[in-house]
């Protein structure tokens, strides 16, 4: 519990501010306490433009090119550091505090290249040079995540492939990076970050509660109480969670956030457990530990936790940013309305429930209460009679915004669809479930007839638009095939496999 | 699994052991500080005090006159010191390469207007680049304009005849004849995008006033003595009161070759205006917004042919969207009229090229500069004649490439007198398994039923050369220490392709030295007057030409130096290893060297090449453009989606052909490179510009940014890649019998579209033509595939 927190109040009353303190992180072995910058700064201009760290570079300072790749630090239980990759660009400074920041500068040690810069050099895997850092840092990072599976194997080439989906190169074509990867995994791992950042680490753990007074005054909570209390004091506050899309605000509209409530040092709400026969997400829980958790029971949602976003947007974001978001392109709601799931609001003290589905008005507006934000996400575990199907459609296969998703649902018994959930994404304001194409299935024989009638339903339920992602006309023709995919793997008669429908599994 | 470059290194030590120095696969000059984060780019440079910070003010409009700027409300915004507009260009408000068509600033009030949205309308100088971005994006506020009419697309240009420069016909024989009488002929269309460069770094100068009146700028640039006159042009300055350096791009792929002019400008009047050093480096959004990028084409052509499918004769049109000026379009469509042969004797030929003037960005140079365009589009001609007969693509191909004695004559008059295509394509098509992988595919296609599985192999031919004869000079300066280290200055720039390693090589291999002996500097308008860009992949040929010029000056001069002391014929002194030898006798040269400075022999020189037996006629298009040719083939498998129109790469076998390597591990991350960009151009990477709605973003181009404008992901890599260099020489005398890299590989790629053709078509049991567009998107292959679908449902099999 901190100091500095007030008691949780019945009722949103004014908070007094507590003090404001500087930011302080750990860099180089040594604790940095940074004051008097807007907490807007991202940590990529505090190194370029304040702490004279070039090495690391700005590419296209919205967290799509892995260019300002850096690592961040935190303290695990077992003492230890533990790192992550996150994009520099869009991540503020003031989420840095009671953190560890790791630069290409200070890669290697003791003027010993780290084994991901000897073999970039080795496999000729940089040419302009000008995303390399970024490379090396993701791949590091790669190498890191290696040493905490049992045995540390190896990582494969197309595990390495995804550690870096998040850094465009556009000089090489990946084959040497991949190479170099392969190389560094079979390099013993050195210890990440100066010897002392651990013990750094350890002293700014008994700091207060960040609240630092700045044009746009920033808070960082570090209990759900504490959160709860002032967010009901400050309804107007703007609540950060991975800043992978209010990053963009600031960087391209230069909006004014006001002030900001961070949830990233609320432990409670990175809980992932399962309990009461439902899957419980803390809304702080990162994508990466999200979608993990969410494919160690709905196998079929692996892919898409994986092309949802790049290693470290999935290592910043949250799922549950990701939903009280709400952008109709969004992948988690297609996948989580189709299941069924619920989301849990919360208000000062009290808590409500609500189907995901419901949760949605229209375009970017939901039913969140002043004061109010989103504390979990609770999803049904699968039964017997499930079958789920997830499905993205985009122009690259990695990182890329869908044209439409979907979240396909049902309950089979005995031949009959005995409910379905059919949520599309891209098909219209909201992410949405397909009623007519539902209601021409359920209760009914799961057979190509009525498949034909469902997919002939979709033109009914959805009218999409045209934009740069796809026209209205091809997301209306892939949503309708998409539920001919749909059938063509669940059917009771000759169903075909996954590698027979998709050609990301095709070999 | 895709090859490492091994084979190629193998050899390195007993190379370098016989003291060669050229032939080895040496990293890159820079690796080293690459994957350290210590090598400094343009924004890396250490900011003198003082740095102001500009930002550009864009026209949110795509065409309209520009009737005023509330400049009152930009200078009072927090940390503005001052802010710049047309008016205050002291020369010709212009940075066009070619045709003086190109405004820095657009010009307002009388006779103002804008061209498209993101054109730069004002510059904001402020005390942070924070406060010149905010500043700047009140563009949409205060403006005045009064909208007009926008054209977005080059075939509404050019319904309405506008072009940037006048229509070019290339033609050979009697086109129309020829079709009259052909056997068989196919009319058709074919639509190709563009292709943003998406260099890793940003467009960036920083201007630096210097004493009298003079300017320093680091630029990101292609073309430092380009800036410089550009710069002296506007400014009213002297070339020689203006210096342009560049140590290294974070890439250009020919997006920084004629438009890093308008930042250079622009940073150049604020610095010099102001008297205070002004850094220029856009967002990556408003650099998309602002520069131009690959021509998208739009074909139409008519073809005749035999039973073989031999083409006879063939009638193109090609319209390309130049944008709001001519920039370097009118060079760009020389090129792909010059490259729709490919590999193909074209007896009867009649070409007609139209750079449409629309209100989007200027398009502008990237790696292949139209050759790209023109040659796909006689590829996708042959592959339609393919299905019309019922042939094998490949062996319409094979029956059309050019003859090494007689069907060896380009349109443009030039004779092909070094093809390697035919046993280049054969040695691929039996080492990749081409036949039995056609067979072994249609067995998968006739049992798939979602899934379907293509093939292609296509050929490249490419020319070697600027088109523009006088381009294709160099310059270079080698300086010996006293110490015996060398230092290397040449006029190319390096952006990546590994020109500075290659140049260093052949300098090292000249005086015998060790790689860490022979440093490469910063490309300097100061040092070597008059470059030409580094383009066109000419860079190693003309500099190393240049560059090994001088290292030989030096050489000789050593040597007959100690020919004398020792009593030798100079003509025998080898230089190997760092040693110096003759007969029996040795000298370590860095003993030489200290001999020779107290001898006061002249220890630097300067190197110059000029490409020999070039000559060209811009009006009629012929003569001999190009030193020589590089080849090279790939094939391609593809598997598609036939409900949801998605595609991915299978496997890619690539046999290029780079002449005698100077390094081969550079030469193929040049060709996996080309590889995959030109397959990111093909089949993923859409530009979108909002139509003419009267909406706010109406004539926006929306894909902006890497959000929305998607280039290859380690994951596009295909996981089986070989990529191999053809074993010859070049039987040109360029530089240690090399040929350059860098464009010719990126229509490799070729084969990935045509694979997805080939798989479109089978839904269609191959009788019908994919009317498939680039690039092919999954709502490309879907419009395909249901066309197919929909000609086939309706024609009896």
């Amino acid at each position: 519990m901190s100091q500095a927190a007030p008691n949780p109040p019945a009722a949103p009353t004014p908070t007094p501010t507590p003090a404001s303190r500087p930011i302080r992180f750990v860099h180089r072995g040594q604790v940095v306490a940074v004051g008097g910058l807007e907490s807007t700064t991202s940590v990529l201009g505090w190194l370029r433009e304040h702490a004279g760290c070039t090495g690391t570079k700005e590419g296209c300072n919205e967290g799509d090119c892995g260019a300002c790749t850096v690592l961040i630090g935190s303290l695990q239980e077992d003492g230890q550091v533990g790192w992550k990759p996150v994009n520099s660009c869009i991540q503020f400074l003031p989420t840095l505090d009671g953190k560890a920041l790791l630069t290409v500068e200070d890669l290697g040690a003791n003027g010993t290249p780290h084994p991901a810069q000897q073999a970039m050099v080795a496999c000729h895997g940089s040419q302009c040079g000008f995303c390399t850092p970024g490379f090396v840092m993701s791949m590091a990072a790669c190498r890191q995540r290696q040493t905490q599976v049992p045995g540390d194997l190896p990582a494969t080439r197309a595990a390495i492939a995804d550690a870096l989906s998040g850094n465009l190169c556009r000089c090489t074509g990946y084959r040497p990076i991949l190479d170099a990867g392969e190389q560094m995994a079979r390099q013993p791992a050195p210890v990440l970050g100066h010897p002392g950042t651990a013990a750094a680490l350890a002293r700014l753990q008994v700091d207060a509660p960040l609240h630092y007074a700045a044009p746009t005054p920033f808070h960082a909570p570090r209990s759900l109480a504490d959160l709860a209390a002032l967010r009901a004091a400050k309804p107007q506050a703007r609540l950060l969670a991975g800043s992978t899309d209010i990053g963009l605000w600031v960087n391209k509209q230069f909006r004014d956030l006001g002030e900001v409530i961070y949830l990233g040092q609320v432990a409670e709400l990175k809980t992932i457990a399962v309990a009461d026969g439902q899957l419980h997400i803390g809304a702080g829980a990162s994508l990466e530990a999200a979608w993990a958790a969410l494919a160690a029971h709905w196998p079929t949602t692996r892919e898409m936790g994986l092309r949802f976003a790049s290693p470290p947007v999935r290592a910043a974001g949250t799922m549950g940013g990701n939903v009280a978001n709400g952008s109709p392109i969004g992948d988690s709601a297609p996948v989580l309305i189709a299941l069924g799931a619920s989301i849990v609001l919360r208000h000062g003290p009290h808590q409500r429930r609500m189907l995901l589905q419901d949760f949605y008005i229209d375009y970017m507006k939901n039913h969140l209460q002043p004061g109010e934000f989103v504390e979990a996400i609770r999803v049904p575990l699968p039964g017997p009679a499930d079958v789920l199907r997830v499905y993205k459609l985009s122009k690259r296969y990695d990182c890329d915004i869908s044209g439409l998703s979907a979240g396909l649902w049902l309950q089979l018994q005995g031949g009959t669809v005995e409910q379905a959930r059919l949520a599309f994404g891209g098909l219209a304001g909201i992410v949405k479930r397909a009623a007519g194409a539902e209601a021409a299935i359920v209760g009914k024989p799961w057979n190509a007839v009525n498949v034909q009638a469902a997919m002939a339903a979709m033109d009914s339920d959805f009218s999409p638009m045209s934009d740069q992602r796809a026209s209205a006309s091809y997301r209306q023709r892939a949503a309708r095939n998409l539920l001919q995919r749909l059938w063509l793997e669940t059917r009771a008669d000759a169903p075909l496999t996954t590698r027979d429908v998709s050609v990301w599994s095709a070999a | 699994m895709n090859k490492p470059v091994g084979p190629y290194l193998s050899n390195d030590a007993t190379r370098a052991q016989l003291g060669q120095r050229v032939g080895i696969s040496r990293p890159h000059e820079s690796a080293h500080l690459h994957v350290a984060g210590t090598a400094p780019y343009t924004d890396d440079l250490p900011e003198l005090a003082g740095t102001l910070h500009c930002a550009l003010g864009l026209s949110p409009v795509a065409h309209g006159r520009l009737l005023g700027i509330d400049l009152a409300t930009l200078r009072a915004q927090p940390g503005v010191v001052a802010v710049f507009t047309a008016h205050d260009i002291p020369g010709p408000n212009d940075c066009g390469p070619i045709v003086r068509d190109d405004p820095i600033l657009a010009e307002w009030g009388n006779a103002g207007n804008v061209r498209h949205v993101g054109q730069p309308v004002f510059a904001v100088v402020a005390i942070s680049r924070d406060a010149a971005r905010r500043a700047a994006a009140l563009a949409k506020q205060v403006l005045t304009i009064d909208p007009l009419p926008a054209v977005l697309t080059a075939l509404e240009a050019h319904a309405l005849q506008h072009y940037v420069v006048p229509p070019m016909h290339l033609a050979r024989g009697d086109a129309a004849s020829a079709l009259a009488a052909a056997p068989h002929r196919l009319q058709g269309s074919f639509s190709l995008g563009g292709q943003e460069q998406f260099y890793l770094e940003g467009q960036i100068s920083y201007a630096i006033p210097q004493e009298d009146g003079g300017l320093l700028l680091h630029c990101s640039t292609q073309h430092p003595s380009e800036m410089q006159q550009l710069v002296a042009h506007a400014m009213g300055l002297a070339s020689h009161q203006v210096q342009v350096q560049c140590r290294r791009m974070g890439g250009g792929f020919g997006g920084k070759e004629s438009q890093s002019a308008l930042f250079a400008c622009v940073a150049a009047l604020a610095a010099r205006t102001l008297q205070r050093p002004v850094k220029l480096r856009p967002d990556r959004d408003d650099d998309m917004l602002i520069t131009g990028r690959r021509h998208g084409f739009e074909f139409t052509y008519d073809v005749g042919y035999d039973a073989a499918g031999r083409v006879l004769g063939v009638s193109v049109d090609m319209v390309t969207n130049a944008g709001h000026s001519a920039d370097l379009s009118p060079p760009v469509m020389t090129r792909a009229l010059c490259h729709f042969d490919n590999a193909y004797w074209l007896p009867h030929v009649a070409m007609r090229g139209y750079c449409a003037r629309t209100n989007t960005q200027s398009n502008t140079a990237f790696r292949g500069f139209g050759g790209p365009q023109g040659a796909l589009a006689i590829e996708v001609i042959l592959d339609s004649i393919a299905r019309q007969l019922g042939h094998d693509p490949l062996a319409v191909r094979q029956a059309n490439f050019y003859g090494t004695t007689a069907n060896n004559v380009t349109p443009y008059a030039q004779v092909v007198d070094d093809n390697i295509i035919t046993p280049l394509v054969a040695q691929l098509a039996q080492h990749c398994g081409y036949a039995a992988r056609r067979t072994a595919i249609a067995t998968f296609n006739a049992s798939s039923s979602v899934l379907k599985r293509g093939l292609a192999l296509t050929p490249v031919k490419f020319g070697i050369s600027f088109n523009v004869a006088h381009f294709n000079q160099a310059g270079a300066l080698v300086h010996v220490y006293a110490d015996g280290s060398v230092l290397v200055n040449h006029g190319g720039t390096e952006m990546g392709q590994g020109l500075n390693t290659k140049v260093a090589q052949v300098v090292a291999h000249e005086l015998g030295l060790d790689f860490d002996r022979v440093r490469v500097t910063a490309t300097d308008t100061q040092k070597v007057a008059n470059t030409s860009a580094t383009a066109a992949s000419t860079g190693a040929d003309l500099n190393g030409k240049a560059a090994q010029d001088a290292a030989r000056q030096v050489r000789q001069r050593l040597a007959t130096f100690w020919a004398g002391q020792v009593g030798v014929d100079a003509a025998t002194v080898q230089f190997a290893n760092g040693q110096v030898s003759s007969g029996g006798q040795q000298i370590a040269f860095n003993s030489l060297v200290a001999q020779a400075y107290g001898a006061r022999v002249q220890l630097w020189s300067d190197g110059f090449y000029a490409t020999p037996g070039l000559h060209w006629n811009r009006e009629t298009l012929k003569g001999k453009p190009f030193f020589y040719f590089a080849y090279g083939a790939a094939c391609a498998e593809v598997v598609v989606d036939t409900l949801t129109g998605e595609h991915k790469v299978l496997r890619a076998d690539v046999l290029h052909d780079v002449g005698r390597s100077l390094n081969p591990a550079i030469d193929i991350g040049q060709v996996e490179g080309a590889f995959i960009q030109g397959m990111g151009w093909l089949t993923m990477e859409e530009l979108h510009w909002h139509p003419m709605d009267g909406s706010r973003h109406a004539g926006k181009l929306l894909t902006h940014a890497p959000s929305t404008y998607k280039i290859p992901t380690a994951n596009d890599c295909p996981a089986h890649f070989d990529v191999r260099l053809y074993d010859g020489d070049n039987p040109a005398d360029t530089i240690h019998r090399s040929k350059a890299v860098g464009e010719p590989p990126l229509l490799l790629p070729f084969s990935v579209l045509l694979a997805i053709r080939d798989a479109i078509s089978a839904t269609g049991g191959h009788r019908v033509d994919p009317p498939l567009r680039a690039p092919a998107t999954p709502e490309a292959v879907l419009d395909a595939l249901d066309a197919v679908r929909l000609a086939t449902a309706c024609s009896p099999a």
